[in-house]
């Protein structure tokens, strides 16, 4: 049973994960190239005399070499974080005793886009290097919270048919909203609207595509992989 | 007839509680793969994921 469930995360998350990484190649990743370049001029503006007294002090970490290295990079983090989303997305179809098959998961997938997604947008707008944010740690707190809230809420509002229940699904919803997300001081940015605005619209759209991609490869290789046993063929 | 009926009913509850273990382990391992790529806070983790992170919606920086 583990075996079939890793085989059908890894191959499923692989094909999303790489095609979604091909997406961002040519739409978030220009993006983000385009910021820094205002990010760095607004840093030697502001930094000058004081940068170069700190300059040797910290020794820089690794990080990926513009180009072909930094475009791998980029794939396998997206690769990764589309397995890790097949495996949950597999995980939480069997403990509800879903049907795992293509449409099926898709849905679910658009399910979970709504959680890790939408409502974590009307609180934390997804983000180009250089713009102002609150405190990281938070911001993480209350992303992760959100999703599982909002989750958990459209499962008890869509799956459940109790009244008190679906009740509670919708405040589950909502609650994450009524705290508030952390937010920072004021809303600057070293970039322009104009390249926040429409990073943040093509973002949305990746993450979007990322959730149904998964969830339709994760129903399409779990229908076409062997069962060893009948009761894994039932589940 | 009502040890068949048992040993059937067993071997659902066995399988019940094999999917219910085999879903909880690809939870775990799903839910550290998404730690890694998108919150963690390793700089060598967060400046290959930087790209990445922005994109799919992770808080960064």
């Amino acid at each position: 049973m583990i075996q079939r469930l890793l085989a059908v995360g890894l191959l499923a998350g692989l094909l999303a994960g790489l095609a979604v990484a091909a997406l961002q190649n040519v739409t978030t990743t220009p993006l983000i190239l385009a910021a820094e370049v205002y990010e760095t001029a607004a840093e030697q503006t502001h930094a000058g005399v004081e940068a170069h007294q700190h300059a040797h002090a910290v020794e820089p970490a690794w990080e990926p070499a513009p180009g072909l290295q930094r475009t791998a990079a980029t794939s396998l983090a997206t690769s990764v974080t589309s397995i890790g989303y097949a495996f949950v997305l597999l995980a939480l179809m069997l403990l509800s005793g879903e049907t795992i098959e293509p449409k099926r998961a898709a849905l679910w997938g658009a399910c979970a886009f709504a959680s890790t997604g939408l409502a974590t947008s009307l609180g934390l707008a997804p983000e180009l290097p250089g713009s102002a944010a609150g405190d990281l740690a938070a911001r993480q707190l209350w992303w992760i919270g959100t999703a599982a809230a909002t989750g958990a809420g459209l499962f008890a509002v869509l799956r459940v048919e109790r009244p008190l229940v679906k009740a509670l699904g919708v405040a589950l919803i909502l609650a994450p909203h009524l705290i508030g997300a952390p937010q920072p001081p004021a809303p600057e940015s070293t970039a322009p609207a104009e390249l926040a605005a429409r990073f943040a619209a093509a973002s949305l759209a990746i993450h979007a595509i990322t959730w149904i991609l998964v969830g339709a490869a994760v129903g399409f290789v779990w229908r076409r992989l062997p069962t060893k046993t009948g009761a894994e063929a039932a589940a | 007839m009502t040890t068949k009926t048992l040993s059937a009913a067993a071997i659902v509850s066995a399988s019940r509680l094999e999917i219910l273990r085999a879903a909880l382990v690809v939870f775990t391992l799903g839910a550290g793969l998404v730690y890694l790529a998108g919150f963690s806070y390793a700089s060598v983790a967060h400046n290959a994921a930087h790209d990445s992170r922005h994109s799919l919606g992770f808080p960064c920086h």
